[in-house]
């Protein structure tokens, strides 16, 4: 897989660029056949990991978790508390690390910023109207470019599903370039493509194709807002086409499962999905995050499971 | 020593897996041959009838979605639980009037009548779905789909083979049920809800109400969510009256000429839909 | 409050040896023929060792069955045919194989165990798949057992009487499946003789088959090597044959059947072609040819062996393939992450070696992935080869293993003049986006079971056999009743 030339993402894209020609390029994206996605989920479903391999793989969930609080009725309190379970997750356990990031809404990024500062857990924001989408361009951009200048780390936008499933794929292309260039140098663009709205595994392969092409730096499944949200087998769909995408231009992109990963053999799962389709480059932060709130406790339970041996129980564990 | 007292058992309606009075808070004596009381039964109500088609709407979808292995399974499971019950079938049998042997000769017919159609269920589609060598370059399918929700009149006699023998051709294709149960025989109907209950049988996919035929039948045969019913069961007056409702939906009716003790894939058939498929076969 | 913990940027893991415990299994040191409801000493007086292909081991001595054994054998199932079991009403005999099928269910974990230590096929098969079907199998035969004169318009359906039934070492139990459950079904009674080296599992089912009432001499049971299956198929005594396994084997049955008036089915050999069109869904295309030819070793006579990719994606084709092989972990059948097992027995192995070197010598570009593989055993990497030509041994013969032909095509044409040419006609798998195209190609293909967009696909109500010299007959369906019932076929 040894690429002669410099990574640049834009070899995949036709030479000029318009509504036209990005339809031909998304229809190029190869079909993907529903069944047989199921088929290879099931079988990777029986994997089984080491122990000490498992206890490896719950320390990394946790580095690699997006701890989530999106909801009408966050305030600066709410936000503290998330922050500080972040930082440290297990209140009894020293060793167990931080978690990658936190992911907010933008009124609440200068109050997140204000709480894990120092600690290396990032602040990821969400943007472009999130959840729905539903406004025009630039208000979305102006929102963008407000949440950069807040500091926000990490951007996680929505693409203009209407856009797309009306064939716009201008539109959602240049939405997505535009706020990669505003994002660009200072924050790492996430780019969800809302599979639950998007109807069929083909849709989401193109989706990830288009959005990768246009300068996303991470393509993540879902708001959390929709059911379904994150499935293995939309999962597996966009590690191929992140796979594909790499072939094609060299360059590497991340990828994020958000919404409905609740219990640790979820994210064991995933993993080693990730694993067998994108292998270990992929298997760290910087290129996989899991979007969750509650899969932290299952994770944490776990964990001092493997340490103790007693079967862990829900109180011993902070709900922030 | 004064003998034990019984803690006797309190017959209710089976809606969505669940045990409900009925809403009308109503109840009527279940009769042995002799007269006596044997239990009160609820009487079902309009209201009753009208959650149970929502039941059944509800699950049918997922029950017709499950290979046909897999309902045959569940079908050979109730069998399972009927045989292991079978002396408290054969006793409500024989308190209605049948002799023990006879009452215990019902109660084998039935596990066996289950098992007859728990065969049918990956097999009916090979005897009634077929290609068809259309005169052009076309592959060209029919196949049996269940047609959706469907209500049934169960025969007073015999009280629990004619129960089975109307139920089970109607759910091994992927129907949902709604049963009026027999009026002057309801506890077999009423032990059955329980062993389905017990076989995996998901919820909404079978539910059984006592009461009057005559009054809940009507509601049943004018209901516009459902799509066939069976009349084996019902007397002519009700016959008559299910015909006249059933005009307003098309509803598909089986049964007009009554019960007969036959099992047959026929009447797998009657409650299916066929469904044929055109695609060009060519480059 | 900072948070410096010294933790890996990325993560290297492994699979736990996943273990599958062989504690459920209870093995006896020496197994007798399974006669007339009883396990008895062969007349022979003879006995063969069966061994574990993964290591080595012995795993127990089982009997080796001469003529008079087989006599036997045919006698008592003659007795039990004529003094009931023909007569017996379709739904007691339904209900004999529901109870057996249950009790397969039951005892299915202890039978996937057993079958991957007889056969060398990893758990996770023996498992998830084979045992499943076997259960289905039963379960589907039961319900035709009362219901047979809906089977076919206008035939009072008839049992035939004894049959014999010889079955290969691929898919022991499953095989044993396809021919038992028809055969009670239409009211046969049978002797079974399993392949010498995973007779095992057959000998469980034989005890399962007593615990369940049946009555003795329905099923027998005879274990034994090429000339047991002989003098098994020549019995005068025995009124319909069945055997699966490889062509030549089935030709020289044929052979020894001609001037009887006994009824034949064969399930031969196979070398599918498997067409790739460049619409395909690439990345479930690669799973269904991995899973096409790596499945059970490549001990499968459907096994898509030829592939044939549309030039304009071939390379591209093959460059998924190479990495998707590098995936594949080889190694203790018994170990859950096992993909690939062991090859069945020494000589499989020769066999395989000697084709593959072939493959070279003609010309051919071998690839392997670099995995360990076990020191004790019979094993073999997947292997692939391209810049194959039609004309190639690895093309042409079947090598039963885990080894793929690739050749491209440019038109459909070309495609399905490719793949039929060959005296083989089991099976073919077709990817394509186009509906249309998958059924114009199933109408050309040479082959008794085509797969559009998936492959591998096995159901009791799906019937299986092949064209040309793949052999005859049908198994599984209704049209698998036909083989065990007067009147048709003659």
């Amino acid at each position: 897989m040894a690429i002669a030339v410099a990574p640049d993402r834009t070899s995949v894209l036709p030479g000029r660029i318009t509504n036209a020609t990005l339809a031909s390029f998304v229809r190029s994206v190869p079909s993907v056949d529903e069944v047989g996605v199921e088929e290879r989920v099931a079988s990777l479903a029986t994997r089984s990991i080491k122990k000490d391999s498992k206890m490896d793989a719950l320390l990394l969930a946790v580095r690699m978790m997006d701890l989530t609080t999106l909801e009408g009725k966050d305030t600066p309190g709410k936000i503290a508390q998330l922050s500080a379970k972040a930082i440290r997750p297990d209140p009894v356990d020293p060793t167990v690390p931080s978690v990658a990031a936190i992911c907010v809404y933008p009124a609440m990024v200068p109050y997140a910023k204000q709480s894990v500062e120092g600690s290396g857990v990032k602040v990821a924001a969400v943007a472009t109207y999130f959840p729905s989408g539903q406004l025009d361009t630039k208000a979305k951009l102006a929102e963008t470019a407000s949440v950069v200048a807040m500091g926000a780390d990490e951007i996680d936008m929505v693409i203009d599903r209407g856009a797309f499933l009306s064939g716009e794929y201008f539109r959602v292309f240049d939405e997505v370039r535009r706020v990669k260039e505003i994002c660009d140098g200072k924050a790492r663009l996430k780019v969800i493509l809302e599979t639950g709205e998007l109807g069929t595994l083909d849709e989401v392969r193109r989706a990830s194709m288009l959005a990768m092409a246009a300068g996303a730096d991470f393509i993540k499944t879902s708001t959390g807002k929709v059911q379904p949200a994150a499935t293995i087998p939309v999962t597996l769909v966009m590690l191929e086409a992140i796979r594909d995408f790499e072939n094609a231009t060299g360059v590497q992109i991340g990828m994020k499962p958000a919404g409905g990963i609740r219990t640790s053999k979820d994210a064991i799962r995933y993993l080693v999905v990730l694993s067998e389709t994108l292998g270990p480059r992929w298997l760290t932060p910087d290129w996989f995050r899991f979007g969750a709130s509650s899969l932290l406790n299952d994770v944490l339970m776990q964990i001092r499971w493997l340490k103790t041996g007693r079967y862990q129980a829900g109180d011993y564990f902070t709900k922030d | 020593m004064t003998p034990r007292l019984e803690v006797k058992k309190t017959y209710k309606l089976y809606i969505n897996g669940e045990f409900p009075r009925s809403e009308s808070g109503r109840s009527y004596p279940a009769l042995s041959a002799d007269g006596d009381v044997l239990a009160r039964v609820a009487r079902g109500s309009r209201k009753d009838l009208r959650d149970a088609v929502r039941a059944a709407r509800t699950a049918q979808e997922k029950w017709a979605a499950k290979s046909g292995y897999n309902r045959g399974q569940i079908l050979y499971r109730i069998a399972e639980m009927i045989e292991d019950r079978a002396s408290a079938f054969a006793e409500q049998l024989a308190a209605g009037g049948l002799t023990t042997a006879r009452a215990r000769r019902e109660v084998g017919e039935s596990v066996d009548r289950m098992v007859w159609y728990a065969g049918w269920a990956d097999k009916f589609i090979q005897i009634f779905g077929n290609l068809n060598p259309v005169a052009g370059p076309f592959f060209n399918i029919s196949a049996p789909e269940p047609t959706g929700v469907v209500g049934i009149v169960a025969p007073e006699t015999p009280a629990f083979l004619g129960l089975v023998s109307r139920l089970a051709p109607v759910i091994v294709s992927g129907n949902a049920a709604v049963v009026v149960a027999s009026e002057s025989q309801p506890l077999p109907a009423i032990t059955f809800s329980e062993v389905l209950e017990s076989s995996d049988v998901p919820s909404g996919v079978v539910n059984i109400l006592t009461g009057s035929a005559e009054e809940l039948v009507p509601w049943l045969a004018d209901h516009m969510d459902v799509n066939a019913v069976d009349l084996a069961g019902a007397s002519a007056e009700v016959t008559l009256r299910a015909q006249e409702g059933a005009v307003h939906n098309v509803k598909r009716l089986v049964g007009k000429s009554g019960y007969s003790d036959a099992q047959s894939p026929y009447l797998i058939a009657a409650f299916t839909e066929t469904k044929t498929v055109w695609h060009p076969k060519g480059l | 409050m900072a948070k410096n913990l010294p933790a890996p940027k990325s993560l290297d893991w492994a699979y736990a040896p996943s273990r599958e415990s062989t504690d459920i299994v209870k093995l006896e040191g020496r197994y007798g023929l399974f006669i007339d409801g009883k396990f008895r000493a062969p007349l022979s007086r003879k006995y063969f060792q069966t061994v574990n292909p993964a290591t080595e081991e012995p795993l127990a001595q089982v009997a080796s069955a001469n003529a008079a054994d087989v006599n036997r054998a045919v006698k008592a199932a003659r007795a039990a045919f004529d003094n009931g079991w023909g007569d017996l009403s379709g739904v007691e005999r339904a209900k004999f194989l529901f109870r057996i099928a249950r009790m397969i269910q039951e005892r299915s974990r202890e039978m996937a165990v057993l079958e991957t230590l007889d056969g060398g096929k990893p758990i996770r098969e023996s498992r998830d798949v084979d045992l499943p079907l076997v259960a289905a199998h039963f379960f589907y035969y039961a319900g035709w057992a009362d219901k047979l004169e809906y089977a076919f318009p206008g035939l009072k359906p008839e049992p035939l009487g004894v049959a014999g039934q010889v079955i290969p070492w691929n898919f022991p139990l499953m095989m044993l499946a396809w021919k038992i459950a028809p055969a009670l079904a239409a009211g046969n009674t049978v002797v079974l003789k399993p392949a010498e080296t995973t007779p095992l599992s057959a000998l469980l089912f034989a005890q399962l088959a007593s615990e369940a009432g049946l009555p003795p001499g329905v099923i027998n049971i005879i274990t034994g090597a090429g000339e047991t299956g002989a003098a098994l198929v020549e019995h005068p005594d025995v009124d319909k044959v069945a055997f699966t396994g490889s062509t030549a084997v089935g030709k020289r049955i044929a052979t020894s059947l001609a001037g009887t008036d006994k009824r034949l089915t064969l399930e031969l050999g196979g070398k599918a072609a498997h067409v790739i069109f460049d619409d395909a869904p690439i990345d479930q295309a690669i799973e269904g040819v991995i899973n096409g030819i790596f499945f059970n070793q490549g001990h499968v006579c459907c096994a898509g062996s030829r592939l044939f990719v549309q030039e304009t994606i071939h390379d591209r084709f093959v460059e998924k393939l190479k990495r998707r092989l590098n995936t594949l972990r080889v190694g203790d059948p018994l170990d859950k992450n096992t993909d690939v097992g062991a090859i069945n027995s020494a000589e499989q192995l020769a066999r395989i070696s000697e084709l593959v070197e072939a493959g070279q010598e003609e010309g051919a570009e071998m690839y392997q992935p670099a995995c360990e593989l076990p020191g004790n055993g019979f094993w073999f990497r997947p292997t692939l080869f391209t810049g194959v030509s039609q004309s190639h041994r690895i093309a042409q013969e079947e090598i039963f293993g885990p080894v793929l032909s690739i050749m491209s095509f440019r038109t459909p044409d070309e495609a399905v003049e490719k793949a039929n040419n060959t005296p083989y006609g089991l099976s073919a798998g077709v990817w394509t986006q186009k509906g249309s195209r998958i059924l114009w190609m199933a109408d050309r293909l040479q082959a008794g079971v085509v797969w559009a967009n998936t492959y591998n696909k096995f159901d009791p109500a799906s019937p299986f056999g092949g064209y040309k010299e793949s052999g005859f007959g049908r198994e599984g369906g209704r049209h698998g009743l036909l083989a065990y019932l007067k009147g048709l076929d003659e």
